[in-house]
């Protein structure tokens, strides 16, 4: 470029006038941004959050205690203990997770032969305290019950490739 | 020899094996569920299935003798779709709910149904459901899972000797079961789990706790009885989840005893986690420093003679090695590691071990049994020796109580004069053992645990001698221990020294004020009323009788907490290891003395296990060779003189009870339950 060029578009400030007319261009278009958390963007089936232990429709807990996501789980996040329960089926006496831990990688809902243990839509679950993020079975079941509609919907839309 | 052809590498083999041997021998694997080498042969399974040539079919070959020139083929698509189509056909009736199994992770129907299986079923129908029996309270059953392979029924029956199962109904419609509900009255019952390849039968206590790649696996030695079978503890985190058998062809086969394999849960319940110290009456936590100093202040008050030890059941080698050096250094004779009182002879080793050694039970044709139950004393060797009589030519004679001992037995006598009846030849039972080329006696603690337990000695000595039983190598002399610590004790010596008094003498003088001080190394089975004033310092694992008379409590280590030596009856010297740590302030046994010693001011000439075993085997040979029998030279021992007419009692009352482990375990307080309720006529289920 020439040395004249160069001067007449620093005496005549191209590069803002330049730089302004992009912003106002933008200034029209459609907004890429949302307004979260009033807006929220939106979410795969296999779209892997926080965790919850499901029931059965007829309220009968569905983890068996095989204890196949803690043997899976890469980042050891899963402690189980189990026990006879007072009619001997197999029940968990303990099921934590340490949500400190967890990757999120999702092979324990792919390892669990009920379906109890499920990844589920909420990624909003941060907390004030560390504590806090040491899920036990309580809180898991919990979640279980809040969320249940959209697992279920999200695993009947995911079934046809599992 | 026959000659073979195994996937067409000639093999010679011995006449008589199986084609399945055969294929082992030429290191082919066969898959089976039914067949057991230590069992008849089922062939019911049909998993082991091969083709031979010129036959129109497989052949099952674990049925199949081998024979001269046989073409057998392991690996061909005939065999591949024959076992494929077996494992179907066991797969119809299997529920699949290896995720809520117990043998899930460790199980041979998984496995084999991985390798040779098909991965898909055709059978679209519905399953078959069992109702579940009931066998007491260790076998759990799950009898939809069955396979019906009958390992259950030929162990049981071949093995432990009680013909309590069986098999009603043919093909689909066949169940396993005890007939009529009934609990299992075996003290092997529990062996039953291992064998069943399915999780039909699983460990009642054991339901769900844990699943078998959480656990970590340490091979050890077992302390329940003097037996040493060898087993595997299974752990996970600080708690010990199981115990299971590992193979010793000379000790234990595969086997263990119920007693070995549940009283495990009692290592989680009334443990001494730190040390006590008695004040103003009560048992108040110290620590250790207080505990020693207020052992130290006792001792130096006293004098040397006026100090006594015994040594418990459950004690390891190292330990008794060290509370020796300890009680010696501090000048006391009066050791004892005899607790039962049993009147054995430290002087001579062939005196007081098991000569002729587990395995050599089998080459014995003639026994003879003197004041014990070994059924309940030591369960593992009375398998071998149903084994070797149910092979014929094996006359039992019982001098005592007669019990079931789930093999033909003759109660020839009851006490000491039908044992001199014998000796001169005046009994029926004589002339058995003189025609006998290889006799045997068994001499149980019921026959020398009483006052004149040492002439008793004497007497069955001179009958070994009199019938040829200790010759050229073969030596049928045989003491039965009941306790784990008993043979490493009279090793290192653990008998009253110069002027020394043993339990009963340490007892008396407690009670009549000339023992100050008694230290009690896991002692809970003498008379704790009569230790008197004196000064008690308890040393052990467990709250029993002897901890609770104690006025220092040192927590101690429990068997799968140390790493610590064993002499069982033969003995032979084994290595036991540390599967989890002691809990809470609680220290292995031999470190506890050690520090105490630095307390005392008569510091001990070791610091690690290698300088104490060193010093073991200085004490004893028996020590250097670990997990072999050294060799015994015969000699004199035992004494003679008048007997007490009383016939010989039975040294265990309660099999499932006997040491404090199994005395506080859950599972051991059921079974002592379920054999009262089937002695008294009931079916020990509630039923």
């Amino acid at each position: 470029m020439s040395l004249l060029t160069r001067s007449a578009r620093t005496l005549f400030l191209g590069e803002l006038l330049y730089g302004m007319s992009l912003t106002l261009r933008y200034f029209f278009k459609r907004k890429v941004t949302i307004n979260y958390p009033y807006e929220k963007g939106p979410l795969s089936p296999r779209f892997r959050g926080e965790h919850a232990l499901r029931r059965y429709p007829n309220g009968e807990e569905r983890c068996i205690a095989c204890k196949l996501c803690e043997a899976i789980c890469p980042a050891q996040a899963i402690t189980i203990e189990a026990e006879p329960r007072d009619d001997g089926s197999r029940r968990t006496t303990r099921y934590d997770i340490d949500m400190t831990k967890c990757i999120y990688c999702g092979f324990c809902e792919e390892a669990c032969p009920v379906d109890a243990i499920v990844e589920g839509p909420n990624f909003e679950f941060a907390t004030e305290t560390r504590e806090e993020l040491m899920y036990n079975k309580d809180k898991l079941l919990a979640n279980g019950e809040r969320w249940e509609p959209d697992l279920a919907a999200r695993l009947e839309a995911d079934a046809p490739y599992r | 020899m026959a000659k073979l052809t195994i996937d067409g590498e000639e093999i010679e083999v011995e006449n008589g094996l199986s084609v399945l041997q055969a294929c082992e021998i030429a290191g082919k694997e066969i898959p089976r569920f039914c067949y057991h080498e230590r069992l008849s042969v089922a062939g019911n399974c049909r998993m082991c299935l091969v083709e031979m040539e010129k036959s129109p079919k497989p052949i099952a070959s674990c049925a199949m003798p081998v024979g001269e020139g046989m073409v057998i083929r392991t690996n061909t698509e005939l065999v591949r779709k024959a076992r494929q189509g077996v494992m179907e056909f066991l797969l119809i009736n299997h529920p699949l709910d290896c995720p809520i199994c117990d043998q899930g992770g460790e199980c041979d129907l998984q496995d084999q149904a991985m390798a040779y299986g098909y991965d898909r079923s055709r059978f679209h129908e519905n399953k078959r459901a069992v109702k579940d029996k009931d066998l007491g309270p260790l076998v759990g059953t799950n009898m939809t899972r069955c396979i019906h392979c009958t390992r259950c029924i030929r162990f049981t029956t071949e093995v432990a000797g009680v013909e309590e199962l069986g098999a009603t109904g043919r093909s689909e419609h066949m169940e396993v079961g005890t007939y009529i509900e009934k609990a299992l009255t075996s003290e092997l019952s529990g062996n039953i789990i291992d064998l069943c390849p399915v999780g039909a039968l699983t460990s009642k206590p054991y339901a769900f706790n844990a699943r078998s790649w959480e656990l970590v696996r340490t091979e050890s030695v077992d302390v329940m009885d003097a037996v040493g079978s060898n087993i595997r503890i299974d752990s996970r985190g600080g708690e010990v989840m199981r115990v299971l058998p590992t193979l010793n062809e000379d000790i234990n086969e595969e086997w263990i005893s119920d007693k070995t394999r549940f009283a495990c849960d009692g290592l989680k319940r009334q443990r001494l986690d730190q040390p006590y110290v008695r004040r103003d009456g009560k048992l108040q936590p110290a620590s250790w420093d207080d505990a020693f100093a207020a052992i130290a202040g006792r001792i130096k008050s006293s004098s040397g003679d006026r100090i006594a030890a015994i040594a418990g059941d459950l004690a390891d080698c190292e330990a008794m090695q060290s509370l020796a050096d300890l009680i010696k250094a501090l000048g006391s004779p009066h050791i004892d590691c005899r607790q039962d009182g049993a009147r054995l002879d430290a002087s001579t080793r062939a005196g007081y071990v098991f000569n002729t050694s587990i395995a050599g039970i089998e080459n014995a044709d003639a026994c003879l049994l003197v004041g014990t139950n070994p059924r309940h004393e030591a369960p593992i060797i009375n398998a071998r020796l149903r084994k070797r009589s149910i092979r014929g030519g094996f006359p039992v004679g019982v001098v005592g109580e007669q019990v079931d001992l789930t093999y033909k037995t003759e109660l020839i006598g009851a006490g000491p004069q039908s044992l001199e009846d014998i000796l001169e030849g005046r009994h029926g039972f004589s002339a058995t053992l003189q025609v006998a080329e290889r006799p045997m006696i068994i001499v149980g603690q019921g026959a020398l645990a009483r006052s004149d337990g040492a002439a008793v000695l004497g007497l069955c000595r001179a009958i070994a001698e009199r019938f040829g039983m200790v010759s050229g190598d073969w030596n049928g002399f045989n003491i039965l221990h009941r306790a784990a610590a008993r043979v490493g004790g009279l090793d290192l010596g653990l008998v009253p020294g110069d002027g020394g008094r043993d339990v009963a003498g340490i007892l008396d003088g407690a009670s009549s004020g000339d023992i100050d001080l008694v230290y009690l190394l896991g002692a809970d089975e003498i008379d704790t009323d009569r230790l008197g004033k004196a000064f008690v310092v308890y040393q052990g694992h467990h709250g029993d009788a002897g901890a609770h008379r104690a006025d220092v409590i040192l927590p101690g280590a429990a068997y799968t907490e140390k790493d610590a030596t064993y002499v069982n009856t033969e003995g032979r010297a084994q290595h036991g290891r540390r599967a989890i740590f002691p809990p809470g302030d609680a220290r292995e046994d031999w470190t506890i003395l050690r520090a105490l010693s630095d307390v005392l001011g008569c510091t001990l000439g070791y610091d690690n296990i290698t300088q104490l075993r060193a010093r073991m085997e200085e004490a004893s040979p028996a020590f250097a060779a670990i997990g072999e029998i050294p060799h015994t030279a015969w000699g004199d021992f035992g004494t003679s003189g008048t007997m007490d007419p009383t016939p010989f009692g039975l040294p265990v009352e309660n099999f499932y009870m006997t040491d404090p482990i199994s005395r506080v375990s859950e599972t051991m307080a059921k079974c002592s339950q379920m054999a009262a309720d089937t002695r008294s006529g009931k079916t020990g289920t509630d039923g």
